[in-house]
């Protein structure tokens, strides 16, 4: 079975593609628990989520995956150290109010953390902001400026300065356009990047 | 489904304070099978004033007090699982209580009725268990004072309890729900039929326990259902009385429910597990509530309410903090209901489907687990 037919997200079968068999997986922001059922399925994975969303924890609750359902900024100090294989985030980070946090409390509960997020760097974003004058809008960014759930916009090189600024290891980097992989000039190319870091 | 009140006698029962009590009865029912593997027995376990009666019609035609939440295709589906309710102890509908006779005296109990904990209950359900020849329950699950029998499975018996479903409900109680209890309790020993526990049928302390039934009432529900459900329309007239008649609405419903209450329950169980309820508390003997929550090998799956402010979701998320911080397999939802603490009652339907998801796979991988 295609991870990609099942889910319908790119960067759900890149991020399967990282996690071995067996593997404890605890996966921020799980929304219906798809990927992590999957991953159960396929992978004989011992996965946990969390979930702000009440009928999306439900959902996931209902699909028999352990959701924790609250406030994932909130939540992860609760957490044993190195109490996962692989903690997932998976486009997320720049809804965050604080992700360098959540990047840390990751790395502390996790061995490796997988972080999956649009660029903001991606030519068409560029293009649009420069054209239009405005906020930019694509198919990725699809939100008015006060509507979005974004509230941090950040790019392939940004995530990468950040990962080496703290002295965190990347393990591997993944880029996505479209549902094809690319792998020269990212972050102009790149509409999602997913990265497997450690520290 | 009609279904039969089935009795189990046991011998003796030590208990948390020290006594032990000799020939008691235990008041219960079963529905569904148990599987030959005996791997899908799920335990219900009643809040304070409920009974074994949970699901079916009895022969007066009344309905379990969980009916819509156990039957065929239901959240404990009968087609699937082996379901087991019994009357706690201390209860007055079944199994031995201050209203059962005193073997050693052949009077009631009454107040010389022992004083008895969650853990005694649990104690004498795992005597029942144990009877019914089921080494390891699927599930234990309940709401109110059944997610404190629940929790306490799961620590007492952590081999035999593979799965943990408490709902609304919390590791102990807090200032307010003590409070809430002795007022009920207060109400009760200051009526004058009380007479030092020692009433007859015909003359229980029925206005005491009615007072304590409609307090009772009000902490089940929420500010908003008591607006949707009586507003501040008037009872039977246009105008006020100037008296103390029934005015409004909400009162004659809280004076129908406290007297049709005085016809099934009785004052002394009222006491005495309302006292259990109390002195319920988790981490007592540990250091910690998750060192406590540590001995229990089941999965959780806890539920709470968001209109629940008798027992409030921080309860809940005490108990699921405390094993998250272990690392535990815990599934936590809030689930959103107007309907107050009353909600693991009357609003099933979001309940019904996290239970029912959650019940598959703790089967399925108890059923992979064994040898």
């Amino acid at each position: 079975m295609k991870v990609r037919e099942v889910l319908g997200r790119g960067d759900y079968a890149l991020i399967s593609g990282l996690i071995p068999e067996g593997a404890r997986v605890l996966d921020l922001g799980c929304g219906d628990g798809a990927l992590l059922a999957w991953l159960r399925e396929n992978k004989r994975v011992e996965g946990r989520g969390i979930e702000l969303k009440p009928e999306l924890a439900q959902r996931a609750a209902s699909r028999g995956v352990p959701v924790y359902h609250g406030d994932l900024e909130s939540s992860l100090g609760e957490y044993p150290d190195q109490a996962f294989d692989y903690v997932i985030l998976s486009q997320t980070l720049q809804e965050l109010r604080r992700p360098l946090d959540v990047l840390e409390q990751m790395l502390r509960i996790g061995r490796h953390a997988i972080v999956a997020f649009p660029n903001f760097g991606h030519w068409r974003v560029r293009w649009s902001h420069l054209w239009s004058g405005r906020a930019p809008k694509t198919r990725l960014f699809p939100h008015d400026w006060h509507s979005s759930p974004n509230i941090h916009f950040l790019t392939v090189l940004d995530f990468e300065e950040t990962v080496a600024g703290r002295g965190w290891k990347v393990e591997r980097r993944l880029f996505l356009s479209g549902h094809s992989q690319i792998r020269f000039a990212p972050n102009w190319r790149a509409e999602i990047a997913v990265y497997l870091i450690r520290r | 489904m009609i279904t039969e009140t089935q009795f189990a006698h046991f011998d003796s029962l030590e208990l948390d304070c020290g006594e032990t009590l000799t020939g008691l009865q235990v008041a219960y029912e079963t529905y569904g099978q148990l599987n030959a593997e005996k791997t899908n027995a799920v335990l219900i376990l009643h809040a304070f004033t409920g009974d074994a009666h949970a699901a079916g019609i009895d022969h007066n035609g009344k309905p379990g007090w969980w009916d819509n939440m156990i039957g065929p295709g239901k959240a404990f589906d009968t087609n699937r699982y082996f379901v087991i309710c019994s009357n706690v102890l201390g209860g007055c509908r079944g199994t031995t209580g201050p209203s059962s006779i005193d073997p050693r005296t052949g009077r009631r109990y009454g107040l010389r009725f022992p004083v008895i904990t969650i853990g005694d209950m649990v104690r004498l359900q795992k005597k029942l268990i144990d009877h019914l020849g089921i080494p390891k329950l699927l599930a234990v699950a309940g709401g109110s004072m059944g997610g404190m029998q629940a929790l306490e499975w799961a620590v007492s018996y952590p081999d035999a309890v593979e799965a943990c479903i408490p709902i609304a409900a919390t590791a102990r109680h807090s200032a307010q729900q003590i409070a809430f209890n002795e007022t009920g309790r207060q109400a009760i020993m200051m009526d004058p039929d009380f007479n030092h526990g020692d009433y007859s049928d015909d003359r229980p302390p029925a206005r005491g326990l009615a007072v304590a039934r409609m307090i009772g009432h009000i902490t089940y529900m929420s500010d908003e259902s008591m607006r949707e459900k009586f507003g501040r329309r008037l009872r039977n007239r246009e105008a006020f009385s100037f008296g103390f008649d029934i005015d409004f609405e909400v009162e004659s419903y809280l004076r129908y429910r406290g007297q049709q209450f005085v016809g099934r329950f009785d004052a002394n169980s009222y006491l005495y597990i309302t006292k259990a309820m109390d002195y319920f508390d988790l981490t007592l003997g540990y250091p910690s509530l998750a060192a406590s929550l540590e001995r229990a090998k089941a999965r959780f799956l806890v539920i709470s309410f968001t209109s629940d402010w008798l027992y409030p979701s921080y309860q809940s998320l005490e108990i699921v903090n405390a094993l998250r911080s272990r690392n535990h397999d815990v599934t936590y939802c809030e689930l959103t209901s107007n309907y107050g603490h009353d909600a693991f009652l009357v609003d099933v339907a979001e309940q019904t489907e996290v239970i029912r998801g959650f019940l598959a796979r703790c089967l399925r991988e108890f059923r992979e687990a064994r040898p």
